[in-house]
């Protein structure tokens, strides 16, 4: 266990070093900071000044070098647009977005799996071939389109639900959070369902899938010849081996829900980490973007020891090494 | 004869699909007696495990299972409902599988797998008793150090020794009647003989019956006291073990017996069965075995031969069992 973890942490140093090697090296191509802050009439001279005071100046490696030295001390730079360091400035929007992806992979476990389990149990019930259809509809129909049309429903048609934001927020869990605010679940309501659908059908029908190839193997039968009434040889012997691909999955779409909250929260301009990162894009705000996808990469390989830490739990069989 | 245990009439066991009606199991009556045990032998897909899988009730879709009387112990299984039928499962028949690789949950512990069968059926035993049990019945199958093997999973198991769990469980709530389904038939040779004598031992101590389901006559003849034979979802002899083995009714029983390899005779090359399992959604219309039958006349590919009485308690179905008997005597004789 120990040597697990040692090696797991020295993976996670080399993975880091490489995100940020490649993203210095990327975004040199997409364009000028310095440009990017200053209006178009400025001079040369200007931008030159601009570039210096940036440490835009020196060769790609030394800026590198001096990146990394910073960042050992937990110094990841000021944002150049911002001027502020931008661990503060991730740090602000970081609770946002945890709320955002939090309530979503737990919408998503709450529905997608006691639905696969149904349609895996019940193959032919009408109710199964709907869940089913739905699955389909969920992962073909584009993010940004569910969350426009229900924007267009329910902000605009009737009125129900805000458009955008997320209201007012109360400090919570050491962060500040509006699910708790008074009507707070009203702004998170539709950013959540357009951001889980697509992992709720994947799930759901990964669930289904593993529900029915247990169903067929003898252990099951085994257990009912033994006299285990239906449901408990569902949920007690089938389901728990259904689960285990299911637990590599949902780990791996948590990593993509960071991802892809980006678009999500564009949308609902939700103000988490992933509208952060697209100003930075748009105005090559280098530290930011380098900083971001770092902590995004230590979630992974967070949530991927988390993964294979429950896969031990479930499943003897497995060893970590 | 003995008191009547399980009595099966007429059972059928039709599979609906789409390329028709298959009669897994057609019409078939048997019965076993208290503390018997029976054979029921036969080539694959001849219908001797469905027939079992139907006394339960655990036939799935698209089989339906029929029956005149399934009766167990004076009751009619027919009428039983699901929710009764799992107190019959396990509790009353109990069953061993074929593939002891595969017939464990791997995610549960061994002893989670033996007492979850005692809380289902002994619900008066705490879980100190339970414990107990459990170490008691790993000892009895012969597996070594019972309690710590008690918290291992089947993964950290060989065949034979998951086979003796398998066993550990079919006998924990003490069932009337234990149904092994070719339960050595995955295992090597060398264990085979183990887990049969180990199994017949443990169903003899505690006064149960077994039906063994198996496509080994070899197998069967030492262990059981009476023997069905099976072809094609009709039951086509059965009787006293030493009957069927010396004095076969049937010619596929004869056919059966003839292509076992013996030690002592020399033989270059083994007898055989000519000819495969018919479709099973074609069927002949006369005798299902005439296509393949040696002795086949006329009449047996117009007319299936219904049930006659050979000898005591021995019965085969087949349109010339005399003349079969005498030129074998003709045979001995010359």
């Amino acid at each position: 266990m120990f040597k697990y973890i040692v090696k797991r942490l020295a993976q996670t140093i080399v993975v880091l070093f490489v995100v940020a090697m490649v993203v210095f090296i990327l975004t040199n191509y997409i364009g000028d900071p310095a440009a990017a802050l200053l209006t178009e009439e400025a001079t040369y001279e200007t931008i030159q000044e601009v570039r210096e005071q940036l440490g835009l100046n020196d060769p790609l490696p030394v800026q590198f070098v001096n990146f990394i030295k910073d960042a050992v001390r937990g110094d990841f730079g000021n944002s150049y647009v911002y001027k502020q360091p931008v661990l503060q400035l991730i740090g602000e929007r970081m609770p946002a977005t945890l709320e955002l992806v939090g309530i979503t992979a737990l919408m998503t476990l709450i529905i997608a799996i006691p639905l696969g389990v149904f349609a895996g149990a019940f193959p032919k019930s009408r109710i199964s071939k709907l869940i089913m259809t739905g699955s389909i509809l969920g992962i073909s129909l584009p993010t940004f389109w569910i969350g426009m049309m229900l924007i267009y429903i329910f902000s605009v048609k009737y009125g129900v639900l805000p458009a955008s934001g997320r209201g007012r927020t109360v400090a919570a869990l050491g962060m500040q959070l509006s699910i708790f605010a008074p009507g707070g679940w009203r702004y998170l309501v539709m950013p959540a369902i357009t951001l889980s659908l697509a992992y709720i059908a994947t799930i759901l029908r990964l669930t289904r899938t593993g529900i029915r190839e247990n169903m067929k193997q003898d252990y099951i039968k085994f257990a009912r010849a033994k006299g285990v009434p239906a449901g408990s040889v569902l949920f007690r012997h089938a389901l728990k081996n259904a689960l285990i691909p299911v637990v590599t999955v949902f780990g791996i779409n948590i990593g993509k829900m960071f991802a892809f909250t980006t678009i999500t929260e564009t949308i609902f301009a939700w103000p988490g980490m992933g509208k952060l990162l697209i100003d930075a894009i748009y105005r090559s705000d280098r530290p930011i973007i380098v900083a971001y996808l770092m902590i995004t990469s230590v979630m992974f390989v967070g949530i991927n020891f988390i993964v294979d830490i429950i896969y031990t739990i479930i499943d003897p069989r497995i060893e970590l090494r | 004869m003995g008191e009547k245990l399980l009595e099966v009439e007429n059972l059928r066991t039709y599979f609906h699909t789409f390329g028709g009606v298959v009669k897994a199991v057609d019409g078939i009556s048997f019965h076993l007696d208290k503390g018997e045990i029976l054979g029921i032998v036969g080539e694959s897909g001849s219908g001797k495990s469905v027939s079992c899988f139907s006394l339960l009730k655990l036939v799935e879709e698209p089989g339906v299972v029929e029956a005149h009387k399934i009766s167990f112990q004076g009751r009619d299984l027919t009428k039983a409902t699901e929710k009764e039928m799992t107190k019959v499962r396990g509790k009353d028949i109990a069953m061993v599988f074929q593939d002891p690789m595969t017939s464990l949950n791997p995610l549960y512990t061994v002893g989670k797998q033996i007492e979850e069968m005692l809380i289902l059926h002994e619900s008066g035993m705490n879980k100190e008793q339970r414990r107990e049990r459990c170490i008691e019945l790993l000892k009895a199958v012969g597996i070594p150090e019972p309690e710590q093997r008690l918290k291992d999973y089947p993964h950290q198991f060989s065949g034979g020794m998951r086979q003796r769990v398998v066993i550990a469980i079919a006998l924990a709530a003490n069932p009337k009647l234990i149904i092994a389904d070719e339960p050595t038939t995955a295992l090597d040779v060398t264990i085979q003989a183990q887990i049969l004598k180990l199994m017949k031992q443990l169903v003899r101590e505690r006064n149960a019956s077994l039906i063994l389901i198996t496509h080994d006559l070899a197998v069967v003849s030492e262990m059981v006291d009476r023997i069905v034979v099976m072809y094609c979802g009709k039951i086509v002899e059965q009787g006293p073990v030493e009957e069927i083995i010396h004095n076969p009714g049937h010619p596929y029983t004869e056919g059966l017996l003839a292509s076992i390899p013996r030690l002592r005779k020399e033989q270059e090359r083994l007898d055989f069965i000519p000819g495969m399992v018919p479709n099973m959604y074609d069927l002949p219309k006369g005798c299902l075995f005439a296509p393949r039958c040696k002795y086949c006349q006329e009449e047996c590919k117009n007319t299936m031969p219904d049930m006659v009485e050979i000898g005591k308690d021995h019965k085969a179905a087949c349109h010339f069992i005399q003349n079969l008997r005498q030129s074998k005597d003709g045979r001995k004789e010359g």
